[in-house]
């Protein structure tokens, strides 16, 4: 796997790490709860190499 | 549990379950074959990556046919679905492939040139997955594909694309387009080696001349038209003339610019002894002030928004209430793609290429593209090929 892929994968898996941590944290929104994980589903799928 | 947590709960799930079927729809339609039938002209087939072995093993790989005459003579190559949404293009290498005899020289056909693009979608417009054309023995159905590759096969995308060997700087995703990545490389991004492979054969086969096809929207400059570099002007010019004189229907010719580097039309006649041409038909699908992009719209090119912009003489094309149906496209290329063929046959008569049992204009109007398709259920199964 070329580097840049590596880092790809990285940088993948700190923001689902910070989308997860802050779906958990948010309370009251639930607009916020949404989209929170609406942007987890790309990032899950290119960590989990789903074609 | 808390309020919370349940609306949490029943969020995921919802969205897990419209991912997995969105997923399911998008994994079948990439692998969704479509069958074609090899027709009394070819004689033998081979894959892209005989000529650019990067490419085996992967989605970029596609049938190469080969239809060669009796007599010695020329060679012509069509490409087609180099952008998959503009589907025409497959339609009328198709219909080349499943009807063409060639008395003299050979012709080369490459029906799903960027097959990684033809196994991708552009799900921000709504593109429907598939179309159906209808034929004698019912319908038959084709992917709708995107104008770039699918990232699933090549990715990650660069920041800038630097074209090879140019070094002109592009627009990132047209890393990712076929006729972008022109003339390619062994080892360079995985569009780039199916272009390599194009100009290998070329190269290697000593082709005459090719033709890429395609298709433009009706507010763009460069639709319904043939663009050729300077070497194929000529040919071109003769072409547009008589199509214009003996079937009535308009087809300019634009010149390749020399300083816009990546382009079939500029890097094949750059790079090769090929006369390079590539061919623009309107589709009014691809153009941005639409009504919903369906399958219907696609097939009759029908839509109230560009018919307003035409009556306020926005379009470069004639558009009226009749739209731009999908057989006067295919029709189009048909008789261009002959054309060309003929005035190169005229001027170098030692390598003409012949061929015959392929429907020009009026007929493809008149008779419907489909009804030059043969039903692969009744073909013999060693004709039929699934891409």
């Amino acid at each position: 796997m070329p580097f840049i892929m590596i880092l790809y994968y990285i940088i993948c898996v700190y923001l689902i790490s910070m989308v997860v941590w802050n779906f958990i944290r948010e309370k009251k929104n639930p607009e916020y709860f949404f989209h929170y994980l609406l942007v987890l589903i790309p990032l899950i799928l290119r960590v989990l190499r789903v074609k | 549990m808390s309020r919370e947590w349940m609306i949490k709960i029943v969020l995921i799930v919802l969205l897990a379950a419209g991912t997995t079927l969105a997923g399911i729809q998008l994994f079948r339609q990439r692998h969704f074959d479509v069958p074609m039938v090899a027709g009394p002209g070819v004689t033998r087939t081979a894959k892209l990556s005989d000529y650019s072995p990067g490419l085996k093993g992967t989605m970029a790989d596609t049938t190469v046919f080969f239809l060669e005459g009796n007599e010695e003579g020329g060679k012509a190559l069509i490409m087609a679905n180099t952008h998959s949404n503009e589907p025409a293009s497959l339609l009328a290498a198709l219909i080349f492939l499943e009807n063409a005899v060639v008395e003299k020289g050979t012709l080369i056909i490459i029906p799903q040139f960027n097959n990684s693009g033809g196994r991708n979608t552009r799900p921000g417009d709504g593109y429907p997955l598939y179309f159906e054309i209808p034929t004698d023995w019912g319908s038959k159905k084709f992917r709708l594909g995107n104008r770039d590759a699918s990232p699933l096969d090549q990715w990650p995308d660069p920041d800038v694309y630097i074209h090879y060997p140019d070094k002109q700087l592009l627009s990132f995703i047209d890393v990712r387009n076929t006729n972008r990545t022109w003339p390619g490389r062994a080892d360079g991004p995985l569009m780039e080696q199916v272009t390599f492979g194009a100009m290998e054969i070329m190269r290697q086969e000593n082709v005459d001349i090719a033709f890429d096809i395609h298709g433009a929207e009706t507010m763009f400059p460069v639709t319904n038209c043939i663009v050729a570099p300077e070497k194929s002007a000529r040919m071109a010019t003769m072409a547009s003339l008589t199509v214009k004189a003996r079937e009535g229907f308009d087809n300019h010719v634009e010149p390749s610019p020399s300083g816009f580097r990546g382009l079939s039309h500029r890097e094949i006649g750059d790079y090769s002894d090929t006369l390079p041409f590539l061919l623009e038909a309107p589709i009014p699908f691809l153009d941005q002030p639409t009504g919903p992009k369906t399958e219907k719209f696609l097939l009759d090119g029908k839509d109230p928004f560009l018919l307003k912009l035409a009556k306020a003489k926005m379009l470069f094309v004639p558009y009226d209430e009749s739209g731009w149906p999908m057989d006067k496209r295919v029709g189009q290329h048909c008789s261009v793609v002959l054309e060309i063929m003929r005035q190169y046959s005229r001027k170098k008569p030692e390598r003409a290429i012949e061929v015959s049992h392929v429907p020009r204009y009026a007929q493809v109007v008149q008779n419907g593209t489909g009804s030059y398709y043969h039903d692969p259920s009744k073909a013999d199964p060693d004709k039929v090929f699934l891409n």
